[in-house]
């Protein structure tokens, strides 16, 4: 049985833990403020004035139009991404010819950062969305692959079996059997890829645009050390990167692709 | 029993699967392993075989390639006055409870090989596979939802959806505890009895062979032959505690060169 001492102890248990992330967000800001207090001299706003340099960027009416410039090239770069990754990385996990003969190269590729293409990118598509979105697609292109292909090849072969022993053909297995049994780890590298598309699309706008939060960044910086807008800009960049990452997980919540997350919890 | 039953049960089979000098050797050269030899068997249309031997004996190879998973490296397979050469809808495989797709409901793994039927044939098949294997109810459930035993019925529910003429089963109980096992045993019989499938059953368990066979084909160990082939001439539903049935199992375990004293 249970006493009502317990039941109101878990009861502040749960409160508790529902409260705890603002608890620790009015901690730093608390703490924030203290610091600008203590140190009246230095650039850095308190929050009060980043809250506005907000306000202030919607009054102009460019709040809306960085963000959604931002999505733009995030959106293009990511999804041209995914609907080659998904395939190539079926293919090369599936057929061995072309595992061995992309394998190599996709491995050499992988630890160059997207960022070390900007001046590659700049050269081909020239400033604007373009170079932006090509460096997205790179970013968000190599981890889906990788992670596509390791999950063909460690797909449980009694799968592949069953579906040849009711005479699939080649496309059928494919799509019937293969590509369900991946799923759940392509999933979890689309929400992987997504993120990093996030943090370089910031860095990209920096350099090859006139517009968008990163380009916000460095462009209030360079305007007069504003730099509320410059805390303003990160604090909508990490919002905006949590809200991405939320819808994302609600993928891995679909019916037919929990199995692949049970035993990792 | 009547003897009238024996009768009708032995001689009214046609042959429905013929082995004839099977050999398969894994490797080359020095590393070859010898794991089949010289296998020879008959089964009949509706006959239920069990294959029984130790671990790693090959059992599991010979289905494979009874299956048409695996070529052997020569003699034949025919069923049905074909030889086999590759897998076939018309003789299903059933694995371990692993071979069901978590990915799909109950109802979306056993209406999986029905793809080629219209909608309402496909519908009336799972529904009345569903009801067969006695899992009305969860047909919307996912098998990470269903225990081990639940799975296997799923995985049988399957097989027969297609209505194969052969069933292969490989240890399809093995993984699931003893009282469910014996669960599962009665109800493959109640469900064999019904459909009357030619089925393979290979398992390591003397018991278990008894209870469900016709017919026992006792296997050595490496390289397999059938050493001995045992007619379990017992009706359904057997007493397991009768002379008989023990006698039988005496035999075996004599034969598999076990005294059975722990």
């Amino acid at each position: 049985m249970t006493s009502p001492l317990q039941i109101t102890s878990r009861w502040w248990r749960t409160r508790l833990r529902r409260a705890a992330p603002w608890l620790t967000l009015a901690a730093l800001l608390a703490a924030w403020q203290a610091a600008v207090v203590l140190h009246p001299r230095s650039l850095i706003p308190g929050p009060w004035p980043v809250l506005l340099g907000v306000v202030e960027l919607a009054k102009k009416g460019l709040l809306f139009k960085y963000v959604l410039a931002s999505l733009f090239r995030v959106t293009w770069g990511y999804l041209l991404a995914i609907a080659l990754a998904i395939p190539c990385g079926l293919m090369l996990g599936w057929y061995r010819h072309c595992e061995y003969a992309f394998a190599p190269l996709l491995q050499l590729f992988r630890p160059i950062s997207p960022l070390a293409w900007i001046p590659i990118s700049i050269l081909w598509f020239g400033l604007g969305d373009s170079a932006a979105i090509f460096l997205i697609f790179l970013a968000s292109f190599l981890p889906v692959v990788l992670a596509t292909m390791n999950a063909v090849r460690n797909i449980d072969s009694v799968h592949l079996r069953c579906g040849r022993n009711f005479r699939l053909s080649e496309a059928q297995l494919i799509w019937r059997v293969l590509f369900p049994a991946v799923a759940p780890q392509i999933i979890v590298a689309l929400r992987i890829a997504l993120g990093v598309a996030w943090l370089v699309v910031v860095a990209a706008e920096m350099i090859a645009v006139n517009s968008g939060l990163g380009f916000l960044i460095v462009d209030a910086r360079n305007a007069g050390n504003r730099y509320d807008l410059v805390l303003a800009g990160m604090i909508l960049i990490g919002l905006i990167g949590l809200i991405l990452d939320i819808a994302m997980r609600r993928l891995e919540k679909l019916p037919s692709v929990q199995w692949g997350y049970i035993g990792a919890k | 029993m009547s003897n009238q039953a024996v009768q009708a049960r032995t001689t009214a089979l046609e042959t429905r699967l013929r082995v004839a000098n099977l050999n398969v050797t894994f490797g080359e050269g020095e590393k070859a392993v010898n794991v089949l030899q010289n296998i020879t068997l008959e089964v009949g249309a509706g006959e239920f075989v069990c294959l029984l031997g130790p671990s790693g004996c090959g059992k599991s190879t010979l289905l494979n390639v009874l299956g048409g998973f695996l070529k052997p490296d020569s003699g034949e397979v025919v069923i049905d006055g074909k030889p086999v050469l590759g897998p076939d809808p018309r003789r299903i495989f059933v694995f371990q409870e692993r071979g069901v797709f978590p990915w799909m409901t109950v109802e979306g793994n056993i209406g999986f090989g029905l793809f080629r039927l219209t909608k309402e044939e496909q519908a009336r098949r799972i529904f009345y596979y569903v009801n067969l294997v006695g899992l009305s109810g969860f047909e919307k459930a996912y098998p990470h939802e269903l225990s081990g035993g639940m799975k296997q019925r799923v995985e049988v529910a399957r097989a027969l959806a297609v209505n194969p003429d052969v069933l292969f089963l490989d240890e399809p109980f093995g993984a699931l505890d003893s009282i469910t096992r014996l669960i599962m045993r009665r109800e493959l019989l109640r469900i064999w009895q019904k459909e009357r499938k030619t089925v393979l059953f290979v398992t390591h368990d003397i018991d278990e062979s008894i209870q469900l066979a016709d017919r026992v084909l006792v296997m050595s160990t490496r390289p397999a032959t059938i050493q001995r082939v045992v007619d379990i001439d017992i009706d359904h539903p057997r007493d397991i505690s009768s002379r008989h049935y023990l006698d039988l199992r005496d035999q075996i375990f004599e034969q598999i060169g076990l005294a059975h004293k722990v």
